[in-house]
């Protein structure tokens, strides 16, 4: 598949296949997380704390691999893998906020008041999450496309060949992240099927 | 005698500068023909960035998916 002959980024171009899926990926699961916790809120079923917890994790796993990705690639067209873009900083810090959630949920041992209070924390991080990834970066200058001064990829960078490659592959990307979720939480239903059973 | 002496050693100090010279001028010579570093990655237009991305992204999963399998095996000793 052709894709636009540009200077800089020549064909690095094509992480935009991987890298930006991935974001899109940990939102998507984010905001299941989200819809989840709300869930548990209104109905106390621990089931519910589950899906939440477990779409949280994988979430996790997409950030890591699509800052990995990021500094990567800003690493051969910025000059520096870190150069303390507004988005970049954003983005870690919601990051941080959800590693938090992670250690949150570890240090309280008893099961219903963890899922009681991860599940509060995680509304006020998903609510953080959006301001910090898809609000500030766009309101200052920043190296991303799209924010700032910058074309986004959607004005003219973005032709009709790579958006033929680039939903299919959000698709694959979501549908991965999805059925890895799956897996992670019928083990952790059956576990749980377990543990309340004797 | 003297006047000899003086002109060698304006030679020798005319040969070490034209020496000078030349070494700095193949120098900037040097630096001018590769300017750009980390070669491998940048040659073909920077395609290796994008194998390296997919090569983590595959790494990560991997792993991710082992570990998955690490806890359906501690399960299933159950």
């Amino acid at each position: 598949m052709p894709v636009p002959r540009q200077f800089i980024i020549n064909e690095t171009i094509r992480n935009l296949y991987f890298h930006v899926p991935m974001w899109f990926t940990m939102m998507l699961l984010f905001a299941g997380s989200f819809i989840y916790s709300l869930k548990y809120l209104r109905s106390g079923k621990p089931e519910d704390d589950i899906f939440a917890a477990e779409l949280t994790v994988v979430g996790i796993v997409f950030s890591i691999l699509g800052m990995l990705t990021g500094m990567e690639w800003a690493k051969y067209t910025w000059g520096a893998a870190w150069s303390n873009d507004p988005k970049q900083l954003c983005t870690a810090l919601s990051m941080l906020t959800y590693f938090a959630y992670l250690i949150l949920r570890n240090g309280i041992k008893d099961e219903e008041k963890r899922a009681k209070i991860s599940a509060v924390y995680n509304v006020f991080a998903f609510a953080l999450s959006i301001p910090l990834i898809w609000v500030i970066p766009r309101m200052v200058d920043s190296l991303h496309p799209g924010n700032g001064g910058n074309p986004g990829f959607n004005k003219y960078d973005l032709d009709s060949m790579m958006r033929m490659v680039f939903y299919p592959a959000v698709i694959g990307w979501f549908l991965l992240g999805v059925w890895i979720t799956t897996l992670r939480i019928r083990l952790k239903l059956i576990q749980h099927k377990e543990e309340n059973s004797y | 005698m003297r006047f000899c002496k003086t002109l060698m050693m304006m030679a020798k100090k005319s040969a070490l500068s034209i020496l000078l010279l030349m070494l700095t001028t193949l120098i900037a010579s040097a630096q001018s023909t590769q300017p750009e570093m980390a070669d491998t990655m940048r040659s073909n237009g920077k395609i290796y960035v994008v194998v390296l991305v997919l090569a983590t992204i595959f790494a990560g999963i991997i792993v991710f998916l082992v570990r998955i399998d690490r806890r359906i095996t501690k399960l299933e000793k159950k």
